[in-house]
C-alpha cells in the first residue's frame, strides 16, 4: 500500500505569493495513498529537511513528493534527506511549483489548481517508483583540457599539481592564447608575456602534463569518469623529436609575406613558422595553404637547410584516442571584426585598428617593437581617438551584451600611449565607464587625472580621411551636448568580444549547452558557474562569457578543483536511471523477441545479446541485454520496442502513463 | 458561458526544454496556466502512443519539445523523435485528430522567451480549434484494438 508524504514549500514568498500553498497541501492530503501532507516556509532548509525525515520515520512513508523548485535545483538535496531517513532516494520526486508555476503565472485560482495538478501527477508517479541503487563506475584519473590560453594553462597546472594526468590540447601551434598577444595588463601594467611565459614553460616541463599543440577535438564519447576523446593532431610537417627549434628554416623560407595571426596582420611571417619567439613548444609548423611546395610542388628550401633533417612533407593528420575522466573547456573568445560598422572605416583606412591590434603595436615583442606607429606610414600619431563599445551593447548591429573588458583596456591603451608619446593627445568616446573590480576604478581615474586622457561621453557617428588625417565626428552628450570633431592620426576600436567561430560545433560534439551568442552555458548561473549540464565537463574562462584575466584564472582554478574532487575517489556513483530488459519465469524468460530494434537505435552501443540456455546448455532464446556501464538512460530504445520488453527505470512506461492520466483527470 | 480553457500537456526533454522552461520561470516571463509539463529524459524516449493516450484522457492539445537538431544530450534522440513525428503526423488524420493540436518544437536551455511564446501561441491555437471531443471515439477504438 502506498504511503506517500507530500511536502509543499513556500520558498519564502516565491511560491506562496501566487499559489495558495495551504490549499495545495490540503488537496494533496485528500489523494488516495497520501498518508501525510504539509506545507512549510523553506523545505530545503535544515528544519524543512528534518520535517521530511521525521514524517518518513513517524508515518512509515514509502514515497515522497516535494512540491518546490525545479528538480534541477534541489532533487539531490531531497533525495539525500530521504536516504538519511532510511527511504530509498529514488522514492522521492519533485513537483516543480516554482519555475513552472508560481513564477510564470499571476496569483489566481487557476495557478493554485495547476499546482495541485502538478503535485497529483507526481504523487501518481511516485506510487510506481521502485527502489533503485546507484551504479558504481571506475574513474579514469586523466583530465582533458581543451584550449591552451591562460584558462587552460591554469586549469592544467592545478590539476597536474594535484597529482593527476592532464592532456592539454591546443588548436594553434603554440599555447598562450590571447594573453600572449597583450602588451601590458590592467590595472597593474605588468607585462603580459612576463607573467604568462613562465607558466607556459611550466606546462611544457610538468611531468603530469602532456601537451598536444596544433590539435583539435574530433569526437567525445562516454560519460563522466569514462570519456573517450578522439583528437586530431594536424600534420605539422616536421618530426618533433628531431627538430631542435634552431629556427634556420623560418629564416630561410622564401615565402615571407603572410600576415601573421599573432601580430593581427600588422606583421608578416613565413610559411614555415613559429607564431612568436616565446612559443611553447618552440618548434615550427608548415602552413600548407601558403607553402610553395604544397601549393606548387616546388621549393623544399626548409628541408635543404634543416640541420637535423626534421622536415616531413608526407606527414598526415593523426587521430589519437584517449581515455579521460573529465574535460575542461577553455577555448576562449574571439574579437568581432568591426567590418559591420562602415561608419568607423575599419578595413577602408589603414589607421583604423582594433584594440587587439593596438596591443600588438604597444607590445615590446610586436611588429614595431613597442613603438606606437601608424600602420599606414609608420609615423608616430599625435592624436589618437579610442572608440569604446564598438559592437558591444549594440543590439541593432553588434551584440547586446557588455564585453566587460573594453572599458579597462581602452583606459590602459590611452595610458600606454601617453606614456610612450608624451606630447600626444588621446580621446576616448564612451557610453558608460564600467570599472568594477579591484583597483579598476582607481586605474581609470589615474588615466584621466595623471595621464590627461580626454573622456568624451558620446558616440562616434563617422570616421573619414581628409588630408592624411582621420576626421572623427561624434557628440559630447554631457554638459554641452554639442557635436565634436577631432582630427586624429589613428582610431582604435574596442570591438566586441564574441564566441569563437568553432564554439557551436565544439558544443555539439561534446553535448554541452550554449547560449544564443554561442558562449557555453553553465549548469546554474549562480551556484554552478563552472559546471556544464553534462556531468564531468567543466568550463574555464572566456568561452563562457567575456572575462578579464583575474576572473579567468579564478574560474580555471575552480574548474580544476571540480576535476580534482571528481578524481579524489576511485569510483563514482551514477544514477541508475537506465534501461532494462524484462525477465519472467520459464518458459517465457523475457517478452523480448530479439528483434534488436533497440540495439540499432541506441546511440551508445549499450545493447548486446544474451543467450538463454536450458539445463543441457542448448540455446532456447536470444534476447537483448543492456550494459549498465554504457547505458546513459536516454530511453530511445523504450520508444522503439515493439513488445514493450525494454523499459527505463525512473521513466517507465507505467509511470509516464500514470502521469498522463493523473495530469488530465481532475474534477 | 465561461471561456473554453484548453487542457494542454507538454512532453519535454530534461536537458533542453525542461531547462528552458526553468529559465522562463527564473526570468519571470508570464504564460498561460493551461500547459502542464511532464519531464522525459529525452524526446527520443517519448512513445507516441502516449500522445494518443493523452487525447484519450481528455487533452485538447499537446506540445512535444526537445533539443535543437545536433544539440541532443544523447547525440541522436531528438532525430529519432523527429522521424517518429513525421511518421506519426500522417496517422493523425486517419484517427480524426487535427495535426494542429500537436505542437512539435525545439527549445534550448537558453530559450526562456521561446518557451513562453510556444505555450501562449499553442493555447491560442487550441482555443480557436475548440475542445477536442473525438477522444471518446479514439479511446474506444484503442480499447477495442487492445482487446482483440
Amino acid at each position: 500500500m502506498s504511503k506517500i508524504g507530500v511536502f509543499i514549500c513556500h520558498c519564502g514568498e516565491n511560491i506562496s505569493a501566487t499559489v495558495d500553498v495551504a490549499r495545495v497541501a490540503e488537496a494533496a492530503g485528500q489523494l488516495e495513498g497520501v498518508a501525510f501532507s504539509t506545507d512549510y516556509k523553506y523545505m530545503c532548509s535544515d528544519p524543512g529537511q528534518t520535517m521530511i525525515k521525521q514524517a518518513i520515520k513517524e508515518n512509515g512513508l514509502n514515497g515522497v513528493v516535494v512540491g518546490s523548485c525545479s528538480p534541477r535545483m534541489h532533487e539531490p538535496t531531497f533525495r539525500k534527506a530521504c536516504q538519511e531517513a532510511g527511504l530509498n532516494p529514488f522514492m522521492c520526486e519533485m513537483a516543480n511549483l516554482r519555475e513552472h508555476c508560481s513564477w510564470v503565472h499571476d496569483k489566481s485560482e487557476a495557478t493554485t489548481q495547476k499546482a495541485i495538478d502538478l503535485v497529483r501527477t507526481l504523487v501518481e508517479k511516485v506510487k510506481l517508483n521502485k527502489p533503485l541503487f546507484s551504479i558504481q563506475v571506475p574513474v579514469t584519473k586523466t583530465a582533458l583540457v581543451i584550449g591552451g590560453g591562460i584558462a587552460g594553462i591554469q586549469a592544467s597546472l592545478d590539476i597536474a599539481s594535484a597529482g593527476h594526468q592532464v592532456i592539454l590540447v591546443e588548436k594553434d601551434p603554440s599555447i598562450g592564447g590571447h594573453m600572449s598577444q597583450l602588451s601590458e595588463t590592467f590595472p597593474t601594467l605588468d607585462c603580459s608575456q612576463c607573467i604568462l611565459t613562465p607558466r607556459m614553460v611550466e606546462v611544457a616541463q610538468h611531468p603530469n602534463i602532456k601537451l598536444m599543440t596544433y590539435a583539435e577535438l574530433e569526437k567525445l564519447e562516454g560519460s563522466i569518469g569514462n570519456f573517450k576523446a578522439t583528437i586530431r593532431k594536424k600534420a605539422k610537417s616536421i618530426d618533433e623529436d628531431l627538430c631542435n627549434g634552431c629556427g634556420t628554416c623560418t629564416t630561410k623560407c622564401p615565402t615571407k609575406k603572410i600576415p601573421s595571426e599573432f601580430n593581427t596582420g600588422l606583421g608578416m611571417r613565413t610559411a614555415i613558422y613559429v607564431p612568436f619567439p616565446q612559443a611553447v613548444p618552440n618548434k615550427p609548423v608548415i602552413d600548407k595553404e601558403n607553402c610553395s611546395y604544397y601549393q606548387k610542388g616546388k621549393c623544399k628550401v626548409c628541408e635543404k637547410v634543416c640541420p637535423t633533417g626534421a622536415i616531413r612533407f608526407d606527414q598526415e593528420d593523426e587521430l589519437v584516442e584517449l581515455e579521460v575522466g573529465a574535460v575542461v573547456i577553455a577555448t576562449g573568445f574571439d574579437i568581432m571584426q568591426p567590418s559591420g560598422f562602415p561608419e568607423y572605416g575599419y578595413g577602408k583606412y589603414k589607421d583604423v585598428i582594433t584594440g587587439l591590434q593596438f596591443e600588438r603595436l604597444a607590445s615590446a615583442s610586436g611588429p614595431t617593437l613597442g613603438e606606437i606607429r601608424r600602420p599606414s606610414d609608420g609615423k608616430i600619431p599625435e592624436k589618437i581617438v579610442f572608440v569604446a563599445c564598438a559592437g558591444s551593447r549594440d543590439p541593432a548591429k553588434g551584440v547586446p551584451y557588455c564585453s566587460k573588458i573594453c572599458c579597462m583596456y581602452t583606459a590602459k591603451h590611452a595610458m600606454l600611449y601617453q606614456h610612450k608619446v608624451h606630447h600626444g593627445k588621446s580621446y576616448i568616446f564612451y557610453m558608460d565607464i564600467r570599472a568594477a573590480g579591484k583597483n579598476y576604478e582607481e586605474f581609470v581615474r589615474r588615466a584621466i587625472v595623471e595621464d590627461e586622457v580626454n573622456y568624451i561621453r558620446g558616440r562616434v557617428s563617422k570616421v573619414y580621411e581628409e588630408n592624411g588625417k582621420l576626421i572623427v565626428k561624434g557628440v559630447d552628450t554631457l554638459l554641452s551636448a554639442k557635436p565634436v570633431e577631432i582630427e586624429a592620426d589613428m582610431v582604435v576600436l574596442a570591438s566586441a568580444a564574441v564566441a569563437n567561430p568553432g564554439a557551436e560545433a565544439l558544443a555539439q560534439k561534446m553535448h554541452v549547452s550554449y547560449d544564443s551568442y554561442n558562449f557555453f552555458s553553465e549548469a546554474h548561473p549562480k551556484l554552478k558557474p563552472v559546471e556544464t549540464n553534462t556531468a564531468g565537463i567543466f568550463l574555464a574562462g572566456a568561452c563562457q562569457a567575456p572575462k578579464d584575466i583575474p576572473e579567468t584564472v579564478s574560474q580555471a582554478s575552480g574548474a580544476a578543483s571540480k576535476v580534482i574532487i571528481l578524481f579524489s575517489k576511485d569510483e563514482l556513483s551514477r544514477d541508475p536511471l537506465i534501461a532494462v530488459v524484462n525477465r519472467s519465469p520459464a518458459p517465457v524468460f523475457s517478452t523480448c523477441v530479439g528483434c534488436f530494434m533497440c540495439a540499432s537505435a541506441c546511440p551508445y552501443q549499450a545493447i548486446g545479446e544474451e543467450l538463454i540456455t536450458n539445463r543441457q546448455g542448448k540455446v532456447i532464446k536470444k534476447v537483448a541485454k543492456v550494459n549498465p556501464g554504457l547505458c546513459q538512460g536516454c530511453g530511445t530504445c523504450v520508444a522503439f520496442c515493439r513488445s514493450k520488453s525494454i523499459d527505463i527505470q525512473g521513466y517507465s512506461n507505467e509511470q509516464m502513463c500514470a502521469e498522463v492520466i493523473a495530469l488530465l483527470n481532475h474534477e | 458561458m465561461t471561456e473554453f480553457e484548453p487542457k494542454i500537456i507538454a512532453f519535454v526533454c530534461n536537458w533542453c526544454t525542461y531547462a528552458g522552461a526553468d529559465l522562463t520561470g527564473t526570468s519571470r516571463i508570464k504564460y498561460a496556466q493551461n500547459v502542464k509539463i511532464i519531464r522525459f529524459p529525452c524526446t527520443g524516449r517519448i512513445d507516441f502512443m502516449l500522445l494518443l493516450k493523452s487525447f484519450g484522457e481528455g487533452a485538447d492539445g499537446i506540445i512535444v519539445s526537445g533539443c535543437h537538431p545536433n544539440d541532443c544530450h544523447y547525440t541522436s534522440g531528438n532525430f529519432h523523435a523527429r522521424r517518429r513525428w513525421i511518421m506519426f503526423r500522417g496517422l493523425l488524420d486517419m484517427l480524426g485528430i487535427d495535426v494542429r493540436r500537436i505542437q512539435y518544437s525545439w527549445v534550448s536551455a537558453a530559450e526562456g522567451f521561446k518557451w513562453a511564446d510556444i505555450v501562449n501561441s499553442t493555447v491560442n491555437t487550441i482555443r480557436e480549434l475548440g475542445p477536442y471531443t473525438e477522444y471518446e471515439k479514439v479511446a474506444g477504438y484503442l480499447e477495442k484494438e487492445a482487446n482483440q
